[in-house]
């Protein structure tokens, strides 16, 4: 099973086994632009995604 | 990884400190740097009364929790601006300010502009020249005359708002590109007020990144507006944001440098001379008495002459 992430309406899927900064870099979102929430717990850059988790990203740069 | 003063599970690395943290230690840690901002940059007191310019969003909800958790008298000032945009951003920020306000029984004042003034932000922007299709240059001259006019009025010491270290940095990075002096003289963690009337105004978040604001709004459990205001898509600071961020990826600790050493060189007198200079021009408006560069109605006065002509 991927590893699915999701970011507003969009959804990801990718391999498990990288790490979450790894795996942001891959689908081109920036690390320093999302927070990761993984079984409603925050979870750092250096987690490695495991087989089948479903990652909510948020956004946290707002402009104006 | 590991919470480096417990060892339990981190929820958060900063890799410009070389810090992780868990929750608890998280919202300890924030609150603790922010009582040390506003002691180095000398903000303010416990005796002071301090208005916090409230939007809704993650920082400045969190800015007036932080500052009520550390003992401080902060009231909260919400201006509703009549912005819909699809996703009725702001009656849905209005909302979140006031629960918030209401379930920690602080006091919130609210100002409705379309109440005020007879129009939305907007409707102000499509019947002046400011306005030129986006509304941001209106809303950003409307929110400032307000917040001013509401510390003075209420006889507050200072006015504080969320700005972090991401706004902060874009800011001095679209000033820095065209080489604006007068507007890098004028930035600054503390802004002194040279007019009666002026309001002193502070950024006691100013050296928190973005995604350490929303961090901590998300693990203190702070109900916020996620959605942006429509109006701040495609803008120049979030263009700003996204390549600061690029050279953050690489660099950790690349943005808060490039502020530190602009805050360093500013004190080591670079930009002095021009400061001075704009503090001594300043006249005073002869309808709202707030300051303003030109003799005669400030340029907010002027603005809301010419829409409701
Ligand atoms: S994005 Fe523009 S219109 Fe929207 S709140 Fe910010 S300044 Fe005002
Ligand atoms: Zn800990
Ligand atoms: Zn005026």
């Amino acid at each position: 099973m991927p590893v699915i992430l999701i970011l507003r309406e969009k959804e990801y899927e990718v391999n498990h086994g990288m790490t979450l900064r790894d795996t942001l870099n891959k689908i081109d979102v920036q690390p320093e632009a999302v927070l990761a929430v993984h079984q409603d717990q925050l979870i750092t850059d250096e987690e490695i995604l495991i087989d089948g988790a479903v990652i909510k990203l948020i956004a946290v740069i707002s402009g104006g | 990884m590991k919470c480096r003063k417990c060892g339990g599970k981190a929820v958060i690395n900063m890799r410009q400190h070389k810090l992780s943290l868990c929750t608890e230690h998280y919202l300890d840690w924030i609150p603790e740097q922010t009582e040390r901002f506003i002691t180095k940059y000398r903000m303010f007191s416990p005796q002071d009364r301090i208005l916090v310019a409230v939007s809704g969003g993650k920082d400045s909800l969190s800015l007036w929790d932080i500052l009520t958790q550390l003992g401080y008298q902060a009231d909260g000032l919400y201006i509703g601006l009549g912005i819909d945009g699809g996703n009725g951003y702001s009656d849905l920020s209005q909302h979140l300010s006031e629960q918030f306000a209401e379930s920690r029984g602080l006091s919130l004042h609210v100002v409705s502009v379309p109440e005020e003034f007879g129009a939305t932000i907007p409707e102000m922007s499509t019947r002046t020249l400011r306005g030129k299709g986006k509304p941001c240059s209106v809303c950003g001259l409307t929110k400032r005359h307000i917040m001013n006019r509401m510390a003075v009025e209420s006889s507050y010491d200072v006015l504080a708002t969320g700005h972090n270290l991401d706004d902060e940095a874009a800011v001095l990075f679209g000033n820095t590109i065209n080489w604006q002096t007068g507007f890098l003289a004028r930035q600054s963690p503390v802004l002194e007020a040279h007019h009666p009337g002026l309001m002193r105004k502070v950024k006691p978040l100013c050296r928190f990144y973005e995604r350490e604001m929303a961090a901590y709004a998300i693990l203190q459990k702070i109900e916020y507006v996620y959605e942006e205001c429509p109006y701040a898509i495609g803008s120049k600071s979030i263009y700003y944001k996204e390549l600061l961020n690029q050279l953050e990826a690489e660099r950790p600790g690349a943005k808060l440098s490039f502020y530190l050493s602009f805050l360093k060189a500013k004190d080591e007198g670079l930009f002095a001379s021009k400061s001075t200079q704009d503090r001594t021009s300043l006249n005073t408006c002869h309808n709202c008495g707030q300051p303003t560069t030109a003799p005669g109605e400030c340029a907010f006065c002027r603005m809301i002459t010419a829409i409701n002509r």
